[in-house]
């Protein structure tokens, strides 16, 4: 039995990594916007949940060209590089983070929103006669209240930044150790003809799907438990 | 400048809201229990939540003791007035305890302990909470979770207490199991309140004051009984109209069982267990329990005739006249109605200003309203 390549579980860490950043920066961004589009009455509001829901249907590729045109060197993604002397977003963990972020986001975004709908106003009428501030009310009624959405879109988004393939190609290629995450890798190894590797890399994500999902699920029904 | 009077709730709300106009302006005093009463839909709620910030109608006014909640330049938002709110469906937060709920609203530190303030221990003591602390409020019943509402909002101790039907989604026991606690309340706290409803048998057990609306716009204000004893308002040509009127208990009779109350213009035998002389109660005397005597009756079996003045008079359908009555020699005394047919009206020659004696057949004794009681008037 030859041994494994060395560098085999650099596109592990590089895709956790990844997967973790854009999962808290979702959640950091998806959640004023999932507030907003839950409680604002503007008429143009299915308009911007429109544009957010958008990755659902998009053809990846179109997507990750259009991500490559914006974060090239001409695009406006080239003109923030240079205020670091960099040339381009793309082809960096940066650019990657930034097309993560645009295509998980309705992953993250839609459950939140569900969620802070099902609360209703009520709660929150409630707090305020209570003299919570908006703020207040928010962090300590629509956020617990909201929980299974949070959980839900966390997953999601993780799971979701973990699995994508075109876009990572399109706006990442294939850099050892800077853009070359899990899936690109198992693609390469199924390119030259290297199918423990692939089967090693691959069984091990349906693994951790498995076990992600599994303990988000337990988690969700004990503390449902602990709140009867 | 309009004057700001203290010690008084004054409202003028008017605006669209959808289809529904609203117009409707009071000023009653910031003690006591005020009814806000009328039919469903006719703007009561939307009343109560103007009060409270949660809607918003421009143009409208809002003074509180003395405070202004609302003018032109004026708009505090819910969470900057110091209301406490009481919603039909007692919307206790899901994922906190009981405990956690009834403090949620609860101010920290010195403010918590304030000369005045409404204490937690006295609270769980007054609406029954002490066993419930730990629970979560899926555990509790309709009635457990409506008491621990009213006791949140009691704990963030306001300075008005605005309760939208809190009885009308439970069931009969329910009710009759929270209005105690309500009674409790309203004897023990200063606190003014705000009550709507749409049962006049909760407004008859509990207001002082009371604001009767009808499709948006209010149609009378007073004290209780002058509401109700007003011919002008539905409340009195009513088939089932009733005036109630606050007694003391002066003495009793335990060989025959029989109380003596004092009312304001008279006294009232009632048949009814021992109470304590100075205890004070309620009564309620329907208009069809009162009959109506030229000369003081003698040999008869009704217990009591008053003496009273005719203040006014007006038909009721076809057959009927409903009279306005004060109690008393000298006719200052409390109000009562009394429904007599017009054959009798013209037989007995009876007309406003007229001195006669009252024959009051039943007398309604609301059960106990807490132990320190006092008259709201």
């Amino acid at each position: 039995m030859t041994n494994l390549p060395p560098d085999i579980w650099q596109p592990v860490w590089l895709t956790v990594e990844l997967a973790v950043i854009t999962t808290v920066i979702l959640l950091i961004v998806g959640t004023p916007i999932a507030w907003w589009l839950s409680r604002s009455k503007a008429a143009w509001k299915e308009g911007v949940a429109a544009v957010v829901a958008m990755p659902l249907v998009l053809p990846p590729t179109v997507l990750g060209f259009y991500l490559l045109v914006l974060m090239g060197p001409d695009g406006p993604g080239g003109a923030l590089a240079s205020l670091w002397g960099g040339r381009t977003l793309a082809f960096t963990f940066g650019g990657l983070v930034f097309g993560s972020v645009i295509y998980s986001m309705p992953f993250v975004v839609q459950p939140i929103r569900n969620a802070f709908d099902a609360i209703g106003d009520r709660p929150l009428e409630v707090a305020a006669t209570l003299r919570a501030s908006p703020l207040k009310a928010f962090w300590t009624v629509a956020v617990p209240l909201a929980r299974p959405g949070f959980l839900a879109g966390a997953v999601l988004g993780f799971a979701h930044t973990v699995g994508e393939f075109g876009i990572v190609l399109m706006i990442g290629g294939n850099i050892p150790g800077r853009t070359k995450v899990l899936s690109v890798a198992i693609y390469d190894y199924v390119e030259t003809s290297q199918w423990r590797e692939a089967n090693i890399l691959a069984g091990g994500m349906a693994a951790f799907a498995f076990v992600v999902i599994l303990t988000m699920m337990m988690l969700e029904k004990r503390t449902a438990r602990i709140r009867q | 400048m309009r004057a700001i009077s203290p010690r008084s709730i004054r409202g003028e709300f008017r605006g669209r809201l959808g289809g529904f106009a609203l117009d409707a302006s009071f000023c009653v005093p910031a003690t006591g229990i005020t009814g806000l009463f009328g039919p469903s839909g006719c703007g009561k709620s939307t009343v109560l939540r103007c009060l409270a910030g949660l809607q918003h109608l421009p143009g409208s006014l809002c003074e509180v003791d003395g405070d202004v909640w609302q003018d032109d330049a004026t708009f505090l938002k819910p969470h900057q007035r110091p209301i406490g709110y009481v919603f039909q469906e007692a919307s206790l937060f899901q994922h906190l305890t009981v405990k956690a709920n009834l403090l949620y609203g609860a101010p920290r530190g010195d403010a918590g302990a304030a000369a005045g303030a409404i204490g937690f221990d006295e609270v769980i003591e007054l609406l029954g909470l002490v066993r419930l602390l730990d629970r979560a409020p899926r555990n509790l019943s309709g009635g457990e979770r409506q008491r621990v509402a009213i006791g949140r909002a009691l704990l963030s101790q306001p300075k008005l207490l605005l309760m939208d039907e809190p009885l009308s989604a439970l069931d009969r026991l329910t009710k009759d199991e929270i209005l105690p606690f309500l009674e409790r309340l309203h004897a023990r706290l200063s606190l003014p309140v705000i009550y709507v409803s749409h049962d006049m048998t909760e407004i008859e057990r509990l207001a002082d004051h009371l604001i009767l609306m009808r499709a948006g716009g209010v149609i009378g204000v007073g004290p209780l009984s002058e509401v109700q004893s007003n011919p002008a308002l539905p409340l009195a040509t009513a088939r089932d109209a009733a005036v109630n009127v606050d007694a003391v208990a002066e003495s009793y009779d335990p060989g025959y069982g029989l109380l003596t109350l004092r009312i304001d213009g008279g006294r009232l035998l009632v048949p009814s267990p021992p109470m304590q002389p100075g205890e004070r109660r309620r009564i309620r005397i329907g208009a069809g329990d009162v009959s109506l005597a030229r000369a003081a009756p003698q040999a008869t079996s009704i217990l009591n005739a008053l003496s009273a003045r005719i203040v006014t008079t007006s038909p009721v359908g076809p057959n009927e006249m409903l009279v306005v009555l004060a109690l008393g020699a000298d006719g200052n005394g409390a109000r009562l109605l009394a429904r007599v047919t017009r054959r009798s009206w013209d037989q007995l020659q009876l007309a406003e200003g007229l001195d006669l004696f009252a024959q009051v057949k039943g007398v309604a004794l609301a059960p106990e309203r807490g132990l320190a009681g006092e008259l709201t008037k």
